[in-house]
């Protein structure tokens, strides 16, 4: 099975972020990048099958900046390849998704798996634009998955339920959370990653589709407060309604 | 030049560890702390993960992360479980590592691979009744019989002892003091209740004894006459070790600790305000930094096999003794919550004691030091 895992690099869901000098921007000094955890899904669907049916799994990423790190991690979890393309400046939803299918239209990938959405500008729109410019079939928000042969059977989160889909390879998949539980990278497969190939294709040019004007942080800041029930939140509660909010 | 960067497997290395201790260990800690036992279930994924290897070697089941790996190993377990760092510890940098360095090139594919994988359990047995700080004076004894050595005797205090399948024992013989690896299923071995402590309580401890236990001359590590330095060699790895959990028990402290003083308030503002409370957070901060850089300082000259016996005593006796420091400080900055066992800070307050007692009190590391600077005639 030839599988493909398009992932992308995100600052740490913990990082606080800074809106950069030109206002459109993160300002990404002192940001830690990660992984997106939906991508995590993704491969370890995509890791899981190739275990189960043979067949390779080569992780791709479009950035603007080095993103090599990211694909250590996804060698590192047991994919075998990747492939990294670099953008000339952050590139927009279409621009991603025109790179992608560009670079693997002549790979003959059965499945190209895709986290829902990356969380950093949540856009959700690669997985769907990458299938339709493939001309492939897709589905989204996969929370269950059983590949035999050409035949997939996804299952998806719906408002309130839940909904069976069947396609054929080859299709896009994007992985919802509780489609699996990612594996840790064993320390042996750390070493290994670094021995792993990862390819730089040449950014393909094509316009913007979309520009951000600005970008600006949220301006009411909840000041809401969790507590739990234990004696220590309680006494926390009843001071605060007596102190800081003063209703009894 | 002098440079402290950490490679990109390092930090892959940090970070899955990071994980695995953040979702799968501290959700537990407190529970093994108060049943006494580290789960199997745990010390299973830890094997399996390649943590318990990763610093030995490929073709001894390893993955070659070296000492470097090893004390980042260290450091994200023991933010999490110091009982947990105190298993590992005597498993790998003592435990196994006696058997590492001192074995032959079979004894190491036979029992140093099984161990790096997690598949069996190992500990070092040094200590005796009347041999803690002078281990010199034990009294275990090994007979030659034939191809075989036989032993005879009791050691106590030996961490992971009630459970370990691989011992490494200290014993003396003809000619001085000789380290053999023991098997637990060898007859006439026996390991006794686990001792009840303070803390570390989901580490086991144990006393063992030997009734004319009977192992095959090749088990027979470094030579004979020459255990005494093979125990000094692996315990060097150890105090190293040692000091990179304590230092991940202060950085959990400082954060838990800075967290509280940022949301506690007292006299209508965040204690975090009041400067009392801000130098306790400078003290740790600080102490953090140097225990942070001296602990990958030597395990940088470790790895390079230029680490002297000082150097790690060094790392053990500061280190352990920051974190001493430290848990003082996260308990006042904490009130009476620190002292509640809903939070974690009374468990790392029992926990941190033992590191200035075990692989050598802080009075032997200094010991170790002073004797050492002394024939320098004062230069370090
Ligand atoms: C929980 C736990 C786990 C352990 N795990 C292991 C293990 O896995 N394997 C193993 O072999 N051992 C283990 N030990 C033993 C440990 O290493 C010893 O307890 C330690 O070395 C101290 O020895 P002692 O307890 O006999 O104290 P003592 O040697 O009796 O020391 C008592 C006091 O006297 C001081 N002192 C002694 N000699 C001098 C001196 N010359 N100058 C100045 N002060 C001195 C000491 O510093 C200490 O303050 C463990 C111990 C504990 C408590």
């Amino acid at each position: 099975m030839n599988l493909l895992v398009c992932v992308s690099r995100v600052p740490d869901t913990a990082t606080k972020i800074f809106v950069g000098p030109d206002g459109k921007t993160i300002d990404s000094k002192g940001v830690k990048y990660i992984l997106n955890p939906y991508d995590e899904f993704a491969l370890e669907e995509a890791i899981r099958l190739k275990e189960k049916n043979g067949g390779e799994v080569t992780a791709l990423t479009v950035s603007a900046d080095d993103a090599t790190d990211i694909l250590r991690n996804a060698l590192a979890m047991g994919a075998d390849s990747a492939i990294f393309i670099k953008a000339p400046a952050e590139p927009d939803s279409y621009q991603v998704a025109h790179n992608i299918a560009n670079s693997v239209k002549d790979k003959n990938f059965d499945l190209i798996f895709f986290g829902r959405q990356s969380v950093d500008f949540d856009s959700f729109q690669i997985p769907s634009m990458v299938a339709e410019l493939l001309n492939i079939p897709s589905v989204s928000v996969v929370s269950k998955l059983e590949v035999n042969g050409s035949k997939v059977i996804a299952e998806r989160d719906i408002e309130g339920g839940k909904e069976t889909v069947e396609l054929s390879t080859p299709c896009a998949i994007s992985a919802q959370k509780g489609l699996n539980e990612p594996r840790y990278p064993k320390l042996p497969d750390i070493m290994k990653a670094k021995k792993k190939p990862i390819e730089e294709v040449a950014f393909f040019q094509v316009d913007a589709a979309v520009e951000v004007i600005s970008i600006a942080l949220p301006v009411n800041k909840r000041v809401g407060k969790i507590l739990g029930d234990s004696d220590s939140d309680i006494n926390e509660i009843v001071r605060s309604l007596h102190e800081d909010a003063k209703v009894i | 030049m002098f440079e402290l960067n950490f490679t990109e497997e390092q930090t892959m290395l940090r970070e899955m560890v990071r994980d695995f201790a953040d979702n799968e260990l501290k959700p537990i800690a407190s529970q093994i702390d108060e049943n006494e036992a580290i789960p199997m279930e745990i010390i299973r994924k830890i094997g399996e993960l390649g943590i318990l290897g990763a610093a030995f070697p490929i073709e001894y089941g390893g993955s070659g992360f070296g000492e470097v790996g090893y004390c980042i190993i260290q450091e994200e377990i023991g933010r999490a479980c110091l009982s947990t760092a105190t298993f590992i510890g005597a498993h790998v940098s003592i435990g196994t590592n006696a058997i590492y360095l001192g074995g032959s090139e079979e004894i190491r594919k036979k029992y140093v691979v099984p161990l790096a994988s997690g598949e069996k359990v190992a500990a070092f047995a040094l200590t005796e009744e009347r041999a803690g700080s002078d281990a010199f004076d034990l009294r275990t004894k090994a007979v030659p019989d034939g191809d075989d050595w036989i032993i005879n005797g009791e050691k106590q205090w030996i961490t992971n002892g009630p459970f370990a399948d691989t011992f490494s024992v200290f014993a003396r013989t003809p000619r001085g003091i000789t380290a053999f690896v023991v098997e637990k299923d060898a007859p006439g071995f026996s390991s006794g209740a686990p001792e009840k402590k303070m803390g570390i309580r989901g580490s086991k401890t144990s006393s063992l004894t030997f009734d004319n236990v009977r192992v095959p001359k090749e088990n027979m590590l470094g030579g004979e006459g020459r255990g005494f330095l093979l125990a000094m060699k692996t315990l060097d790895a150890g105090r190293l070790g040692l000091g990179a959990a304590c230092l991940g028990a202060c950085k959990e402290l400082l954060e838990l600790s800075t967290k509280y003083a940022k949301e506690r308030k007292q006299f209508g503002e965040p204690i975090a305000n009041f400067q009392a409370i801000q130098f306790m957070l400078a003290e740790m901060a600080t102490l953090i930094y140097t225990s942070e850089s001296l602990v990958y300082r030597t395990a940088v000259l470790y790895d390079k096999h230029e680490m002297l016996s000082r150097q790690s005593a060094m790392v053990k006796l500061f280190v352990s003794e920051a974190l001493d420091k430290c848990v003082d400080y996260a308990m006042q900055i904490h009130g009476g919550m620190g002292f509640s066992r809903e939070m974690p800070i009374e468990r790392f307050y029992r926990d941190s004691r033992i590191n200035r007692i075990f692989e050598g009190t802080s009075e032997i590391q200094k010991l170790v030091i002073a004797r050492d600077i002394i024939k320098r005639n004062g230069i370090v």
